[in-house]
């Protein structure tokens, strides 16, 4: 699913990745666990074709990386990557379906339709009595909870979350948790970035990063 | 992305933060409201003149004696009035004589301060050529015309600040008292008129000293036949010397007087385009502001799928919603402002389509301007530093 061999990614004169070469299998539940700078962040922004590399090759779902062009990787995205931030991303003043619903705005489905399969996937994590609220009025946990049901909508084969449970409280992190290991037994790829052992370790497979590289 | 999506990605944007998308679109619609008022206002004061003029008639003609050619005052021959009344097409002919007096309240008042008002001599069918008619009292009769009284032309009596005609008001004219009889409306084709007071001709000559001197002979004719008798006109009342005669059209002045309000509605129209650039510049400014404060949404909709292509068009379409809105805003205000000033003016309201047509084909123009840029700086965003925004 994700293929990185001898990937270099410099800003200037800082160098996030220094040549890493890791390969993540369809089906897989990983995590990539390392302290802050040690690059983590960057490899999944590579994996998540938002960045190409200043070196090396990175191959997605089948497609090289720097072979795309932007609509190329947009498409990517919309089609086959899903995305759960840390800050949720969700949009103020706009309700609970149609955030979810906007996740799908790129995949050129209809606005019905969106919206049906907007109502459908917030079921599926649990807030289908919350179609109409707006983002203010749920709790840390539950817009989480929101952003994944975001991310899943498109039924995406890579699901990638960057500290899914960074800014929540133990009991949400948990129902987080348990909805990443549901969409993984549904055969979804996921990739979950954390500075949480402990959470790492709970995971079949943690690659740990250190400056830049992958340490074990 | 369907249109449907387009503007509904853009409106999200303005719906989130109103008071910014409202103050920002009314800067546009000042300056739209602003240049549509110019035109229609200007489009209504001509159809107020076209309508004044169609109820006054353009087919009065003026034949006034100039200079002769050693340059002095020449005179017209007296039976002037009579023979341009047998010109075929004349349908009414009458002269005014102008005496050199002035005209007082009282007759403790210094010789001299007239307030510029004339005093005239007139026929007795003065009223019917010139398409003039007493507001109060009565036209000169038979009595009154040989006999110290007189009429005040509007603005006389307004100057005089006599407001109704009566046997008690008297003015002192000629070293003698003169009773006012009635007092005219404005009579738009004969302005001369209204700035003086007007005696009978026989009393002029019996009780003022006028010499019978025709100062100016007013001419009705067939509708049909203004120009006719306009080429005919000069010769007709001095055959001898017809090149010493002034032959002037009084409704000309008029449109005239509205040829010259065209070029203040230029003027006017390019202070609206001013403020419109300067609501254009606003809406830019709210639009930089916008992609700067929402560098996370771009992100997260880069992350999504968006390309750049569809994050451009987002704030561009965002930005041409925001002065379309300015602009629909300003047009009906320019409408309603247009109205209400025609309405207090007595003009019928006109707002021309063109004007309106205009005024969105800017606004749309402005907004496609303004957020090209703050576009085009969102599109190019890389998505990762926009989701590192805060």
């Amino acid at each position: 699913m994700i293929e990185l061999r001898d990937v270099v990614k410099s800003y200037g004169a800082v160098t996030a990745l220094a040549g890493v070469t890791v390969r993540v299998e369809p089906g897989e539940l990983v995590a990539i666990v390392g302290p802050s700078g040690s690059g983590k962040s960057t490899m999944l922004h590579l994996a998540g074709t938002l960045d190409r590399p200043t070196s090396g090759s990175v191959r997605v779902a089948g497609h090289e990386v720097s072979a795309l062009s932007d609509r190329g990787l947009s498409a990517l995205r919309a089609q086959r990557i899903g995305f759960v931030f840390q800050q949720f991303h969700l949009a103020p003043g706009v309700t609970v379906r149609d955030n979810v619903a906007d996740g799908l705005l790129y995949t050129g489905v209809a606005r019905r339709e969106r919206r049906a399969r907007a109502a459908e996937a917030l079921d599926g994590v649990g807030l289908g009595h919350r179609l109409t609220h707006r983002p203010h009025e749920l709790s840390g946990g539950e817009r989480q909870r929101v952003a994944i049901a975001r991310a899943v909508a498109g039924r995406p084969s890579l699901l990638l979350a960057d500290e899914p449970t960074g800014n929540l409280d133990t009991a949400s992190g948990a129902e987080v948790m348990r909805l990443l290991r549901a969409l993984h037994d549904d055969g979804t790829t996921v990739v979950i970035i954390t500075h949480d052992r402990e959470l790492a370790a709970g995971l079949p497979r943690t690659i740990a990063m250190r400056d830049g590289r992958v340490a074990a | 992305m369907p249109p449907a999506d387009v503007a509904r990605v853009g409106a999200a944007g303005l719906v989130t933060r109103p008071l910014r998308a409202v103050l920002a679109a009314a800067g546009i619609a000042i300056g739209v409201a602003a240049m549509v008022a110019v035109v229609g206002i200007s489009a209504s004061s001509r159809a107020g003149v076209e309508r004044e003029l169609a109820a006054i008639g353009t087919n009065l003609l003026t034949a006034a004696p100039g200079r002769t050619f050693t340059g002095e005052a020449a005179r017209l021959p007296d039976e002037a009035v009579e023979m341009a009344g047998r010109l075929d097409g004349v349908t009414g002919a009458s002269a005014t004589g102008r005496l050199d007096l002035g005209v007082y309240r009282s007759d403790l008042i210094p010789a001299g301060e007239t307030n510029g008002i004339g005093v005239l001599a007139v026929r007795p069918d003065l009223l019917g050529p010139v398409g003039a008619r007493p507001a109060d009292g009565a036209w000169l009769n038979e009595v009154t015309r040989q006999g110290p009284a007189l009429v005040l032309g509007a603005e006389a009596a307004r100057l005089l600040g006599v407001h109704r005609a009566s046997a008690d008001v008297r003015l002192w004219l000629g070293n003698q008292w003169f009773v006012v009889v009635g007092v005219l409306a404005p009579a738009p084709l004969a302005p001369e008129l209204d700035t003086a007071v007007l005696v009978g001709w026989e009393a002029a000559r019996s009780l003022l000293g006028f010499d019978g001197g025709i100062g100016t002979v007013y001419v009705r004719t067939d509708p049909d036949r203004v120009a006719d008798v306009r080429a005919l006109l000069a010769r007709t009342v001095s055959p001898a010397h017809p090149n010493e005669v002034l032959v002037e059209r009084p409704s000309d002045a008029l449109l005239a007087q509205e040829v010259t309000d065209r070029a203040l509605t230029g003027l006017l129209l390019g202070l609206g385009a001013v403020a419109l650039l300067v609501g254009g510049v606003g809406v830019a400014n709210t639009m930089i502001v916008s992609v700067l404060e929402r560098r996370a949404e771009v992100g997260l909709r880069r992350a999504l799928g968006a390309t750049r292509a569809q994050i451009r068009t987002q704030f561009l379409a965002e930005s041409l919603l925001l002065s379309a809105l300015g602009g629909t805003a300003g047009i009906l205000t320019g409408a309603v402002v247009t109205w209400g000033y025609a309405w207090s003016r007595g003009w019928p309201p006109a707002v021309p389509g063109w004007a309106q047509a205009a005024g969105l084909a800017v606004t749309v123009l402005i907004g496609g301007i303004a957020g090209l840029y703050p576009a085009v700086r969102a599109a190019r965003l890389p998505p990762t530093e926009a989701l590192a925004a805060p």
